[in-house]
């Protein structure tokens, strides 16, 4: 009598696999909604980008030749170059190569990150060590007493 | 005493059921032999984490964790609370004391081939434990909010950043935003006292219970040499003989901690400042450095790939079989294939020393 067993076996397993598969996707669907507020959760809301394109780096008199000055541009620090010939540059001062913050070497007349001992040139030009971009260059302009550092749109 | 002794396990007994804690107590043995030194390190680094979640604790009662605040309460702690520059110092040098023996122990495990069947799972969990430490030491170093930390941070989490897909996701996670801010420093204190603990205490559990199922690992060379009558099979009870020699050396770690504190307290720095150029000869702690000298030789470029990014994966990729080395490494105790592997550890061993040493320069 196996065979005639078998046969009636079979409606009873499709019907169990049916709950199983209901039963078990109705616990995959809540634990996902468990955990989708959480994982939402971790990351924070993105902060507003500061809007203003132009900043106040420095005063005219402040920064003697063949010296540098970090400032801040929106939410992050930039970097505020007079040359040696009397000229001023402003760059990011975030390194391309792993978010440090740069400085101006005297010694040098180059950009350099104390992190990793990457060098820029004066253009921004990541020429030696392991940055992989140049630094982005912003425009400057004196503007009576001010040195504005504006960034490009 | 020993009437009370008798009745108070006794007592015990009665309840965990006869005789199970005295058997719990005398099952374990260790083995004698000529690198039974080794032995010790793992006791060493518990006796060490213990050191660290108790000073931990203390600590808590006077930091607070935001960017305003929690450079000037280590401050505060260190010069106007009585016996706080003690009990911090302690927790950074036991903080790397904790580190170096850690990885003692995992070299000579390695060496010893201790993770050969059917210790897999032990290896396992110890080089997660591992991993926890490592995070303990990145989460902890960021806490006083110096320029040290500030940059080291900025770093580690830029590394993470690179990753492929999901280093976007990662950085945000890790930094509570795009920079490294306050949201960052609340991050870092919650897994530092919350998540990692507990993590640590899951791992150490299982640790500690597959060592006490499984007994010592006896080297191979030394297993071959019993077997083959060599040498006699020699052990020694881990309660009371082998615990009072861990506890003597515990006892000196304890004088070391308290002497180096003294004659080395730990430095505070200055305070982080965004807006401020990362300083000359900065570096990260000395269990990073060999890592951190070989991002500074990789150029931006090899072959289209930025150099960071190889780095990251080549570090990566190693870990992982440094990881699986149980389940690489089968034909242990004889054949070119465990010679390999004595091989690979020699290299990573001298690998970690020599950049470590480059980076010191």
């Amino acid at each position: 009598m196996p065979s005639s067993e078998q046969r009636a076996d079979k409606p009873i397993q499709t019907g169990r696999r049916w709950v199983n598969v209901l039963l078990g996707s109705g616990l995959v669907a809540s634990v996902v909604s468990f955990l989708y507020p959480a994982i939402r959760y971790i990351i924070p809301p993105p902060v507003a980008e500061s809007t203003s394109r132009s900043v106040v780096a420095a005063k005219v008199d402040e920064l003697k030749r063949n010296s540098g000055k970090v400032f801040k541009f929106g939410s992050k620090p930039a970097l505020l170059v007079r040359t040696a010939d009397g000229t001023y540059r402003a760059f990011s001062a975030v390194c391309t190569h792993l978010n440090c913050t740069v400085q101006y070497r005297e010694d040098l007349h180059q950009i350099w990150c104390a992190c990793h001992n990457g060098l820029y040139d004066l253009e921004g030009r990541n020429v030696s060590g392991p940055p992989p971009r140049p630094l982005q260059m912003f425009e400057v302009h004196v503007q009576g007493e001010d040195v504005v550092v504006t960034r490009s749109a | 005493m020993s009437r009370l002794y008798r009745r108070t396990l006794a007592w015990f007994d009665e309840r965990f059921g006869a005789g199970s804690v005295e058997e719990f107590l005398r099952h374990k043995t260790i083995p004698v032999h000529r690198h039974s030194l080794w032995y010790y390190f793992g006791g060493m680094t518990l006796f060490l984490f213990i050191i660290q979640v108790l000073t931990g604790i203390l600590l808590l009662l006077y930091y607070r964790p935001t960017p305003n605040d929690a450079f000037e309460s280590v401050q505060y702690m260190v010069t106007q609370v009585r016996f706080g520059w003690l009990i911090r110092s302690i927790h950074s040098w036991s903080a790397n004391l904790m580190i170096f023996a850690a990885f003692v122990h995992m070299f000579s495990v390695y060496f010893l081939k201790a993770y050969r069947k059917p210790r897999e799972l032990t290896w396992i969990s110890g080089m997660l434990l591992l991993f926890v430490v490592l995070g303990f030491g990145f989460s902890g170093y960021l806490l006083p909010w110096n320029t040290l930390a500030f940059f080291a941070t900025k770093v580690g989490t830029e590394m993470a950043g690179s990753v492929p897909i999901i280093g976007k996701w990662l950085l945000i996670f890790l930094r509570g935003g795009e920079e490294v801010t306050g949201a960052t420093l609340t991050r870092f204190f919650g897994f530092h006292v919350a998540v990692l603990p507990g993590l640590a205490t899951m791992l150490l559990a299982i640790h500690l219970f597959l060592v006490q199922q499984l007994g010592m690992s006896v080297p191979p060379g030394v297993e071959r040499a019993i077997a083959e009558g060599r040498k006699p099979a020699r052990s020694t009870p881990f309660f009371p003989n082998f615990l009072l020699r861990d506890i003597i050396g515990w006892y000196a770690a304890l004088g070391a901690l308290g002497a180096l504190a003294a004659v080395f307290p730990w430095e505070l720095g200055t305070k982080a400042d965004a807006f401020a150029s990362a300083p000359a000869g900065i570096r990260p702690e000395w269990y990073f450095l060999f890592m951190f000298q070989t991002l500074k030789y990789l150029p931006a470029k090899v072959l289209f790939v930025d150099g960071e990014l190889l780095g990251i994966f080549g570090f990566s990729v190693a870990a992982l079989v440094w990881v699986a080395v149980p389940f690489l490494d089968r034909r242990i105790g004889f054949g070119r294939v465990t010679r390999f592997f004595t091989g690979l550890g020699v290299f990573a061993l001298g690998y970690m020393i020599v950049l470590s040493l480059l980076a010191l320069r």
